[in-house]
């Protein structure tokens, strides 16, 4: 990556669930950093804490219920979004800083033209008026190849199809150039032809506006395909980081293995069962002072059950929270090596 | 649009005429007469030449066809049988304006605020502001009127030195412990109905979307959430316009008021069975009206349910 310029600096987030059974801690002390024009992918299983962290990122969560932690730290261009008041963070959101979210079906305001909703925030950030919003909305919609554009401005969201509709998402997260997209799960709700479809749409206008993207999502296919680097999360915490490239052929994660493994391998010769990661995450309720993925992990060892690992750094892109790397464990061979023999 | 209001309007006369033929058939099915309750001593000459001037003695098909002959062709709703020489049209057409009077304006102030209330109640959720609202809704909904009335006689009419007339009819002050009083009722309903939509609507995807958006929360909530959080407020509202006329009776009795209310309740114990029918098909011509506007305004709302399967 030739550019290196860091947009946005996480530090030790935490988000926080108040429920009648109390605190679930649903991110614990995330870090990271998104450069301009890259491509972040967030994966793990649901619960991970993946879209806790997205929304964060917009503080769109409502307290009292949902608390961001106050020593958590967020940087947008150095700015801190943790001291933003309303005011700022209305022209962070949807300006600087845009959301698709999963379900394209219920995203849109049903009694709303597309237009009308794309309209609405070119006129809040740009202060145009009507006529040049519709103008540049009807531009957005031509980007995201919507068919018969200056038609369809005036549809209903009912009048198009989930895949429409999710273009019109893009189309309006996009519209004011934002330099980051957070994109949970774009294309969990779409069948898969149309997956293939919105992702070339976003990769295409991603390097057009040179926009960074956070992707959420749990699919490692997409990862494969559209991610410069990835975060595994687990439990509210990052496990395993890395570039793409070293995610998928040097994971030293044990839940980044088991990840790996779930995907099913197409055409292979000796048909085996699917892996299944046997168990489920931990109770986010409780404290958690071990390793979250202890109880689950077939390399477990006493040290696992006691304290919770700290991140080690493997190289300049990539690092992993297990003590697997610690200099006195065994040297392990993963399974996820094992099977693909 | 026009050709939907077309059909609209013939399915509503068809729906007329299936409500006055069961009525007339349901009304005669019933045991006794215009006369059972004074008929003690009447000798039978007289009792015949009742039956006879009022066409009561003919088969009872005939009497439906001769009452369908003259509503269809004049709009004919024949004469009371209780109050000799009074047509049952000009009794509705006299005593419904004085409902409507009180009525009309207790049902906007009362729905009005209804739907403030209620929007107040969903965003200060479990707060004060809720739950003083919700205390009047309950108590809107569950203290019988007659009991509201009584006490805002008392208080009014005499705590206060005779502030407000405790009853009867004419002049303004009149108006208003009815109002004040039905208008009671509407808030209490509405602003649980807003209140329960509102809510729903604010937990919906496209609400967060306009957040990340930057809208600010007033502008979520005006441009996103009112709109599509009215429509049960909307569904009710028909109904409310026709329960002016009919759910005033308690009211109309308590303040002496001369509404409609009275002749729909009296006219049934009286076997009055023009005045019956009359009133049934003030009431349901107003019924199916109003679902016809209803029915517009929703398309008007919501573009979902616009007709002829969403072409424009």
């Amino acid at each position: 990556m030739e550019n290196k310029e860091k947009i946005l600096e996480v530090e030790n987030l935490g988000v926080s669930f108040h429920t009648y059974a109390g605190e679930v801690k649903a991110v614990r002390g995330v870090s990271f950093h998104v450069n301009r024009g890259e491509t972040l992918a967030f994966v793990g299983e649901s619960g991970c804490g993946k879209t806790a962290t997205a929304k964060a990122i917009m503080r769109l969560w409502n307290p009292p219920f949902v608390e961001i932690k106050s020593d958590s730290s967020m940087k947008y261009n150095g700015e801190e979004i943790m001291d933003m008041d309303n005011k700022q963070l209305q022209s962070l959101r949807g300006n600087k800083i845009s959301m698709i979210f999963q379900d394209p079906m219920t995203s849109l305001n049903p009694t709303m033209t597309v237009g009308k909703q794309i309209m609405e925030g070119l006129i809040l950030h740009q202060g145009m008026d009507k006529k040049q919003a519709r103008e540049a909305a009807l531009e957005m919609l031509k980007m995201v190849k919507i068919p018969a554009p200056e038609k369809n401005i005036d549809s209903y969201p009912h009048q198009l199809s989930g895949g429409m509709r999710q273009r019109v998402m893009i189309a309006m997260a996009l519209a004011n150039k934002p330099s980051i997209l957070i994109a949970d799960e774009p294309t969990t709700a779409l069948d898969v032809t149309i997956q293939a479809q919105i992702l070339d749409l976003l990769q295409g206008l991603k390097d057009e506006m040179d926009t960074a993207i956070i992707l959420v999502t749990h699919d490692l296919g997409v990862i494969a395909n559209f991610a410069d680097r990835v975060q595994v999360m687990y439990a509210g915490q990052v496990v395993e980081r890395g570039t793409t490239e070293e995610i998928f052929k040097e994971a030293k994660h044990p839940y980044t293995w088991a990840l790996l493994s779930s995907v099913p391998a197409l055409a292979t010769e000796n048909k085996q069962e699917l892996y299944a990661l046997k168990g489920t995450p931990p109770d986010l309720l409780l404290p958690l002072e071990r390793c979250p993925f202890a109880a689950r992990c077939e390399y477990c060892m006493g040290i696992c059950r006691e304290k919770n690992p700290a991140e080690v750094s493997l190289g300049e892109t990539h690092s992993v929270a297990c003590w697997l790397q610690h200099p006195d464990a065994p040297e392990v061979q993963s399974f996820y090596d094992r099977r693909k023999k | 649009m026009v050709k939907y209001i077309l059909k609209r309007t013939a399915w509503a006369f068809v729906t007329l005429l299936a409500v006055v033929t069961v009525t007339f058939f349901l009304m005669r099915s019933i045991p006794g007469d215009p006369l059972a309750g004074m008929a003690r001593a009447l000798p039978e000459e007289t009792r015949n030449a009742f039956m006879a001037k009022y066409g009561l003695d003919k088969p009872l098909f005939d009497q439906y066809i001769i009452y369908m002959k003259g509503l269809l062709t004049e709009f004919d709703l024949g004469e009371s049988l209780r109050y000799a020489g009074r047509p049952v049209l000009k009794t509705i057409t006299e005593t419904s304006p004085v409902s409507g009077s009180f009525g009309i304006p207790a049902l906007i102030i009362g729905t009005l605020t209804g739907i403030i209330l209620g929007i107040v109640a969903a965003l200060k959720k479990n707060k004060w502001p809720d739950y003083v609202v919700m205390f009047l809704a309950i108590l809107g909904t569950t203290l019988p009127v007659f009991v509201l009335i009584s006490i805002s006689q008392w208080i009014f009419g005499v705590k206060l030195n005779g502030l407000l007339p405790p009853s009867g009819w004419g002049t303004p002050k009149h108006m208003i412990l009815p109002i004040a009083v039905s208008a009671f009722g509407s808030v209490a309903t509405y602003a649980r109905y807003v209140k329960a939509s509102m809510l729903d609507t604010l937990d919906q995807d496209y609400v967060l979307t306009a957040k990340a958006k930057g809208l600010s929360q007033f502008q979520i909530i005006t441009r996103h959430v009112l709109r599509n959080s009215l429509m049960p407020a909307i569904t009710i509202f028909a109904g409310s316009v026709v329960g002016v006329f009919t759910g005033a009776f308690v009211t109309e009795r308590m303040f002496a008021i001369p509404g409609i209310g009275f002749y729909y309740i009296s006219s049934i114990n009286n076997y009055d069975y023009t005045m019956i029918l009359g009133t049934t098909v003030f009431y349901a011509v107003l019924f199916v009206v109003m679902q016809l506007i209803l029915d517009i305004v929703y398309t008007l709302i919501d573009p979902r349910i616009r007709v002829g399967g969403g072409k424009k």
